[in-house]
């Protein structure tokens, strides 16, 4: 791979932006969220993190913002990642690889069906900021 | 225990944003033998966060205490002491200074030549995470590995990439840290 310059980053981006701005203009609707404290860390979160971008990426998925948090508080199934949007119930996932967040991407953002054997409860009101 | 040194990094590098740090300076050098192996390993982070009292920074390498501040009721805090168990089971060096009000700064030394220090890991990925994390702070990476180095801002690519949360910058993100991180032919026997 040839060492991308920022100016090069920049070009890049200011490509990507126009195929975007063509494709759809409306708001990120979808958020996915990211549990990336330290258990998070240790169970492999940075792995699902790439995952999403990728998977999300090559679907063209522009109404997504995909952030990360610290721990949301289900350590014992990190990594754990939060699901919101429009026509589905907020989501949180538990044990989530690579391979169950392409998995997420395909089922639950473009499918609109929930994956069932990763879904964990709501955390203990404790841990909730809302 | 983590399984990377980019993962020990990680957790570091949040304790800074966590400490409501403006300016984070992350440096990391691998020094290279002249046979090509691994010879030390070299971490400094230094922000200019909310610092800890003499009292707190005693605590702060006991993993039984957190400020309490992120989850109330929890009494577990593992970013450092895992961090300060590793090198002490490594023949490495810790070290961590800090003043309230002034920031605080940790450094460590790897014995690259232990079997039991770990890898570097994904650093690319995980440079990626630390950059497009949440807040308002600015990061600057310091990095070197045999003769090679870079340094970049988190400023400069927020500027060339406009937004850190949309896939598409994202994507882009981890392109140009992978290919900062590709070493290969560079400085490897």
């Amino acid at each position: 791979m040839a060492k991308l310059t920022l100016e090069e980053l920049r070009k890049l981006r200011g490509e990507k932006k126009q195929e975007m701005e063509m494709r759809d203009s409306s708001n990120k609707s979808i958020q996915v969220v990211v549990g990336m404290g330290t258990s998070g860390i240790a169970a492999g979160a940075k792995d699902a993190l790439k995952a999403f971008t990728e998977e999300l990426n090559k679907y063209g998925l522009t109404n997504v913002a995909l952030r990360q948090t610290g721990s949301i508080g289900l350590d014992h199934a990190e990594p754990v990642v939060e699901v919101k949007m429009p026509g589905m119930p907020d989501t949180i996932y538990g044990r989530v690889d690579a391979k169950v967040a392409r998995q997420i991407v395909e089922q639950h953002i473009i499918g609109k069906q929930l994956v069932n054997e990763h879904v964990f409860d709501r955390p203990a009101a404790d841990l909730m900021s809302e | 225990m983590h399984f990377a040194l980019s993962d020990y990094l990680m957790d570091a590098v949040h304790n800074s944003i966590e400490a409501h740090a403006s300016r984070i300076e992350l440096r990391l050098e691998e020094f290279l033998a002249d046979d090509g192996r691994l010879r030390e390993i070299i971490l400094e982070l230094v922000d200019d966060g909310c610092g800890m009292d003499a009292e707190t920074r005693k605590r702060a390498l006991d993993p039984f205490y957190t400020d309490g501040i992120k989850h109330a009721r929890r009494k577990v805090g593992l970013g450092l002491p895992f961090l300060k168990q590793l090198l002490d089971e490594t023949g490495g060096s810790f070290s961590l200074e800090s003043e309230p009000g002034e920031g605080t700064s940790i450094r460590c030394v790897f014995d690259g030549g232990h079997i039991d220090t770990p890898p570097v890991g994904d650093l690319a990925g995980a440079l990626a995470a630390l950059i497009s994390f949440p807040g308002e702070f600015e990061l600057e990476i310091n990095r070197r590995r045999g003769n090679y180095e870079y340094g970049v801002c988190r400023s400069e690519l927020i500027e060339a990439l406009g937004d850190l949360d949309s896939p598409a910058s994202l994507a882009l993100l981890n392109q140009f840290m992978e290919s900062q991180e590709e070493f290969h032919g560079e400085t490897d026997p």
